[in-house]
């Protein structure tokens, strides 16, 4: 295997921390004074419902969308200073799949932010994407079109790109979303792994039933911060209903 | 040099950067920016030629470069303003910059040689007539300098900013987590658009321009499955459009810009009828295909729950079908050796060898066992 330069993060400081974060759109506040902070080597799951905030979180974490107020901070800096530690995987919807390339190259486009402007991938790029395709059972498919790609493997592909950033903190939008059983487990056995290799997780998630099971500490959105910390304390009924506005079929621990 | 070469010439010019960079606008879902731009740059010349005084080449493609990029940052923040969607977006601005074009020529400019005729419908037949004199040295046909220096260009930026342009055209968001700009990278793209499109236009006329940006990529999307590819296989078909059109104009004795777009369009023609993977054939053969192979289904699963085998009659009674039609699935699932029909009386064939093809197929009864 070729050893993959590793990314040191500063030591000390929080892959994530929020303050005070509120942003709008157009006004319409999607996100209200939202503060926590995220430790090191943990499986981070956002819940919430829809319009709660959770892209547009991840949004303005990456300096895709400019808050209204408040800041996120990564590794202690703004995101521009912070980027080549931050792997992300978009919800599969986000792009077009009939683009003209096939599931090695998308992998290899995590490589970019590396080589800079400019510079091209070359075979040690591919090496490394070929490994990352390996990791999620997506080798065979490393020629394959992407149009021709089930949902699953769309996604899996997705997070070989991530592997590829090599990140100490990854960003994953509904990595879950219409996957089959055999990819969701791919994808929990790989969130493991990055734990273990010390990498941070935050995924936003929709599936209430498997947070106790996939994470390890969750933030609780719906516009405000209802809670967040260790899944054990914070995923318990009140606080659920508090996010969902009522009842709902409950799966949690507490 | 001959006139038919020069022509020919320069027809490629024209071909190969409207093909590298139409390659990105078409995936963009941008294919109408270049019409757009052809229009919105009229001000950005007139204004340079107020300036310098004179309708140069390069003053001509400097003024477009820049009204050009303002073109695509007024698009935007008009559509991001929230009032509008792109589409409309695109028409206001662009309608907005050539009436003032027209105004300002209107209003200053018409005692001086600078007509919208010569501006906007510029003739292709006439490149070999209008050389490039500089201190009295003849230089060669004028075309082959400004769509030389385009193309350059052109090719300059999808070569350096190859990688750059693929993630940002596939996944901005990406790009811009990576620092790629995805913002930078759309205006240089537009800059080259613009500078394309007015070098062009002034050499071949507008229209031409935008069919070559526009039908020799979506040609190549069809039957492409890699961006390079794709940007080669548009560079082709631009290519054989600017050869095979001037020599179909010459044979015709017809407008050799029209020639050239007609050849373009039955290219996309071929390409939409015949590629293997997208074409309208293969598509309606895999969509007959898998229709005969679930009547086939249909049938095998209905004799299956009348116990096997049933006349034929009752059979095509059973599933509410024509006789003609039954009559047309059952030869081919006999053919497949699936069923045999003897004296009226249909059976499914238990002999392994054709049974066991469709089922290797993955079109067993066994989705249907409700049915058994």
């Amino acid at each position: 295997m070729i050893h993959l330069k590793e990314t040191e993060a500063p030591p000390g400081a929080f892959p994530l921390e929020v303050r005070g974060l509120t942003a709008a759109y157009r006004e319409k506040p999607v996100l209200w004074d939202v503060s926590f902070t995220i430790p090191e080597g943990q499986l981070v799951g956002v819940v919430g419902p829809n319009g709660a905030g959770k892209t547009t979180l991840l949004k303005v974490v990456m300096g895709v969308m400019r808050p209204a107020a408040g800041r996120a901070l990564v590794f202690g800096r703004p995101f521009e200073k912070a980027r080549r530690w931050v792997g992300y995987v978009p919800q599969r919807g986000s792009v077009d799949w009939d683009f003209p390339t096939d599931a090695l190259d998308v992998v290899m486009m995590g490589l970019y932010g590396r080589l800079g402007w400019l510079r091209r991938p070359g075979r040690r790029e591919r090496e490394i994407a070929l490994q990352c395709l390996e990791k999620v059972g997506m080798s065979e498919f490393a020629r394959r079109q992407i149009s021709q790609l089930s949902g699953g493997q769309q996604q899996r592909v997705f997070l070989a790109r991530a592997l590829a950033q090599d990140a100490r903190l990854y960003l994953m939008d509904e990595p879950f979303a219409g996957v089959d059983y055999r990819t969701e487990r791919a994808i929990v056995a790989l969130l493991r792994e990055l734990k273990e290799r010390g990498r941070t997780v935050v995924c936003v998630h929709h599936d209430l039933s498997t947070v106790t099971e996939y994470f390890d500490r969750v933030v609780l959105l719906n516009g405000r911060l209802i809670a967040e910390g260790p899944v054990q304390e914070v995923f318990t009924r009140e606080n659920v209903e508090a996010a969902y506005g009522g009842s709902v079929a409950f799966a949690g621990g507490g | 040099m001959s006139a038919d070469l020069v022509i020919i010439v320069t027809g490629i010019l024209v071909a190969v950067p409207c093909a590298l960079l139409g390659t990105l606008l078409v995936l963009r879902q941008m294919a109408m920016v270049g019409d757009a731009i052809s229009h919105a740059v009229l001000p950005g010349i007139v204004l340079a030629f107020f300036i310098s005084g004179s309708l140069g080449p390069l003053t001509a493609l400097a003024g477009a470069g820049v009204f050009g990029v303002l073109t695509a940052v007024l698009i935007q923040a008009l559509r991001d303003t929230g009032r509008v969607r792109e589409d409309s977006s695109i028409g206001i601005v662009f309608t907005a910059l050539f009436a003032l074009g027209v105004f300002l020529i209107s209003k200053f400019a018409s005692s001086v040689h600078l007509d919208l005729e010569h501006v906007l419908y510029g003739e292709i037949a006439y490149a070999p007539i209008n050389p490039l004199v500089v201190g009295g040295t003849y230089l060669g046909p004028r075309t082959f300098w400004t769509l030389g220096i385009v193309t350059v260009l052109a090719a300059g930026l999808v070569l350096a900013l190859y990688k750059e342009l693929k993630v940002s055209t596939f996944d901005p968001a990406l790009a811009t987590a990576l620092g790629l700009s995805p913002a930078l990278v759309h205006y240089l793209l537009m800059g080259a658009v613009s500078v394309t499109v007015v070098g062009a236009f002034d050499a071949v006329g507008a229209i031409l321009v935008v069919a070559f940006l526009i039908v020799p990529p979506a040609a190549a999307y069809l039957v492409t499955e890699r961006l390079s590819h794709m940007m080669l296989v548009a560079v082709l078909l631009g290519t054989v459009s600017a050869v095979a059109g001037y020599y179909l104009a010459a044979a015709l004795d017809v407008a050799i810009a029209g020639a050239m777009t007609v050849v373009a369009g039955g290219l996309f023609a071929l390409a939409a009828l015949l590629s293997p993977a997208h074409g309208l054939l293969a598509h309606a053969a895999r969509r007959y295909r898998s229709r005969r192979a679930f009547a086939r289904e249909l049938v095998l699963a209905r004799l299956a729950a009348l116990g096997g085998s049933a006349p034929e009659e009752e059979l095509a009674r059973a599933l509410g079908w024509e006789r003609r039609e039954l009559a047309r699935t059952l030869r081919s699932a006999a053919r497949g050796g699936l069923v045999e029909t003897a004296g009226g009386e249909v059976r499914v064939r238990r002999a392994r060898s054709g049974a066991g093809r469709e089922r290797r197929r993955g079109r067993s009864t066994a989705r249907w066992p409700g049915w058994r």
